[in-house]
């Protein structure tokens, strides 16, 4: 592990410099919030934020995707033949990202990347990126990191792990890519200061005021908590809207459609949500999430119970608190882990079937 | 890396109307490259993705068996948009094929017993893959008793009908082949639901009996008192799960039950797997 500090004078050379090797990536503003873009050549990050409205989960798995084009043109020879269409994998960097989204990165690799099948969309994307984090000093009323396997100054998942110290920038390399990153922008003057990153560390662990206690979620009968007599309540006001699950840098779930124009189609990966109805309904019109309560319940179960049995990792959450802060009628994923950890068995009433 | 979302492509080389109603057509498709046929290498119970581009995909059992070797069948039901489309192809025409993809029934675990499969309406299609997988002569030495209840509607209504006539005339598997309701003066075989004639004509459960049950919810739902009444215990019930899916390798999050997916962690699962999960499919 080596420390670096860089001049803030030094910030946007460097990252000029890295830009003749990497298409870099970073948070922008956009009207009254920020959001991951690609950075013009010349643009530099604007790291004086709070969280991003939308996570940076897009960068790897876009909101929509195309992975296969093909033509209907039945006069061409390789009609109605799907292939992959061709991808940047060239190297890219993310600047900014806060160490809660990288976490979150390596949650959705356990679904993305497995022993057996290996999405290769988001793992070349994944393989191709150096993720640089921003330490976060600046953590909302909403944020319960430290409790969420997280928190402001977390390393899993990133590469490098930069500090703001007002007149310089203080950045622990952690990986490889960190350093073959670092070497491309010209950062060399090494520093000793790591009683700085343990301040700042302590400080800014200080300033998360929310958390939540998830000890008994494993220890919890499964079929016991999806049978608790809560869910009816928890769901009563969701309008169902997605937003808790769009803006969520764990949730993972996708469709897959075909666009045609003309005679030449794609096939596209899109986001989609537990929180529709047509999520799950087969073709006879069966629907085994046909309500709010069961769509409410299924996101919650799976980041606080299904993916904790299946992958002993945790909850799937980096308490970043988007799904607080965005959601329209106030559901909070913090009070929902209170309800399910502190929740007794003997508590199920008959009321759920 | 391998590509799980890009489909092997096929040509339709047969297609044959199965029932009296045209609602369902079996396609037998061979691959365009070869080399691919040999990558799609399958067992029993598994499923595959049909992809007509320009329409999307829709997760199919597999009916041909693995040692039918050339080609490759699926029996679709005409329901969806799809699957609409796929009746108003013709043989000849190229689409794709992805697969095989989930788990399939436990053969290895089978060896050795006695099988009784039941089926209902067109869920017989992977249990036709399963019947002439255990019917081939380097198979069959493997395997007990093997009884078959299979329903359907209607005479008209049942799929593979001469192989089911053929299964008849044999002497090492016992065919209890029934239909709902029949005004045909020559039908011969059971009417009645599935439900009552496996419970006459069934053979009791114990160890060295496995029940392999597939059909419709109403079907399962009366069958399964029928077979713990017979003495079948709850790891010795193997059923075949279907839900809404996309990409059919555990990745779109569509098809769980509970923390199982019924893509990549089934179809198959025993009964006692079942009553373990939440049950929402």
């Amino acid at each position: 592990m080596t420390l670096v500090k860089i001049d803030k004078k030094n910030w946007a050379k460097g990252l000029t410099a890295a830009a003749d090797a990497y298409r870099l990536f970073g948070p922008v503003r956009s009207k009254d919030h920020h959001r991951f873009n690609e950075l013009e050549k010349g643009e530099m990050p604007d790291l004086n934020m709070v969280n991003t409205r939308l996570s940076p989960k897009a960068l790897l798995f876009p909101q929509s995707e195309t992975m296969l084009e093909y033509s209907l043109d039945e006069s061409r020879d390789d009609h109605h033949i799907m292939k992959a269409v061709p991808k940047d994998d060239s190297p890219r960097a993310v600047i900014g990202i806060r160490p809660c989204d990288a976490k979150s990165t390596l949650l959705v690799k356990l679904n993305f990347d497995t022993p057996d099948v290996k999405d290769p969309y988001w793992l070349s994307a994944y393989e191709a990126t150096t993720f640089i984090g921003m330490a976060c000093d600046t953590p909302l009323s909403t944020c319960f990191c430290t409790t969420a396997g997280c928190g402001p100054y977390h390393e899993e998942g990133l590469d490098m792990l930069v500090m703001d110290q007002d007149d310089a920038y203080l950045a622990k390399i952690l990986t490889e890519k960190g350093k073959t990153f670092a070497d491309a922008a010209g950062w060399k003057a090494t520093s000793d200061d790591t009683a700085a990153f343990d301040a700042g560390k302590t400080e800014a662990e200080g300033r998360i005021v929310s958390a939540i206690k998830t000890d008994n979620l494993a220890d919890t009968d499964l079929l016991e908590l999806h049978g608790a007599h809560f869910w009816d309540d928890v769901a009563f006001a969701c309008l169902n809207c997605g937003t808790c699950t769009f803006s969520c840098p764990t949730c993972w779930c996708f469709d897959i459609q075909d666009e045609v124009h003309g005679k030449s189609g794609v096939r596209q990966k899109n986001w989609d949500s537990c929180m529709f109805p047509i999520f799950t309904v087969h073709t006879t019109g069966h629907n085994p999430r046909d309500t709010k309560t069961q769509r409410v319940r299924q996101r919650f179960m799976h980041k606080l119970k299904y993916f904790v049995d299946k992958y002993e990792a945790g909850i799937m959450c980096v308490g970043c608190g988007r799904c607080v802060r965005q959601c329209p009628v106030n559901i909070d994923i913090r009070r929902v882990c209170e309800q399910m950890n502190s929740f007794k068995p003997a508590d199920a009433c008959t009321a759920q079937g | 890396m391998e590509n799980p979302y890009l489909p092997y492509p096929v040509r339709i080389d047969d297609i044959t109307v199965e029932a009296e109603d045209k609602s369902l057509k079996t396609f037998k498709f061979v691959f365009l490259n070869e080399g691919d046929e040999t990558k799609y290498a399958y067992q029993a119970g598994q499923f595959g993705e049909l992809s007509i581009p320009g329409k999307g995909e829709i997760p199919i059992g597999i009916a041909s068996s693995p040692v039918e070797k050339g080609f490759v069948k699926f029996t679709v039901n005409r329901a969806g948009v799809v699957s609409t489309h796929l009746h108003n192809m013709k043989v000849g025409d190229i689409m794709g094929l992805r697969g095989p993809l989930g788990n399939w029934y436990p053969w290895e675990q089978l060896v050795g017993k006695n099988i009784l499969i039941v089926g209902g309406g067109f869920a017989f299609t992977t249990l036709r893959s399963s019947i002439v997988y255990m019917l081939d002569p380097a198979n069959r030495p493997k395997f007990g008793n093997i009884d078959v209840v299979y329903g359907a509607r209607s005479p008209g209504m049942l799929l593979y009908k001469d192989e089911l006539v053929e299964w008849e005339k044999r002497d090492d598997i016992n065919m209890h082949i029934t239909v709902d309701a029949t005004d045909d003066p020559d039908w011969k075989y059971n009417v009645g639901f599935v439900p009552p004639i496996t419970e006459q004509k069934a053979p009791q459960g114990g160890d060295d009996t496995y029940a392999i049950v597939c059909g419709p919810p109403i079907m399962i739902k009366f069958t399964q008192p029928v077979l713990e009444k017979l003495g079948y215990a709850h790891d010795h019930i193997i059923m075949s799960l279907e839900n809404r899916m996309k990409c059919g390798f555990g990745m779109c999050g569509r098809c769980g039950i509970g923390k199982e997916l019924v893509c990549k962690d089934g179809p198959v699962f025993t009964l006692d797997q079942i009553n373990k999960t939440p049950r929402e499919y």
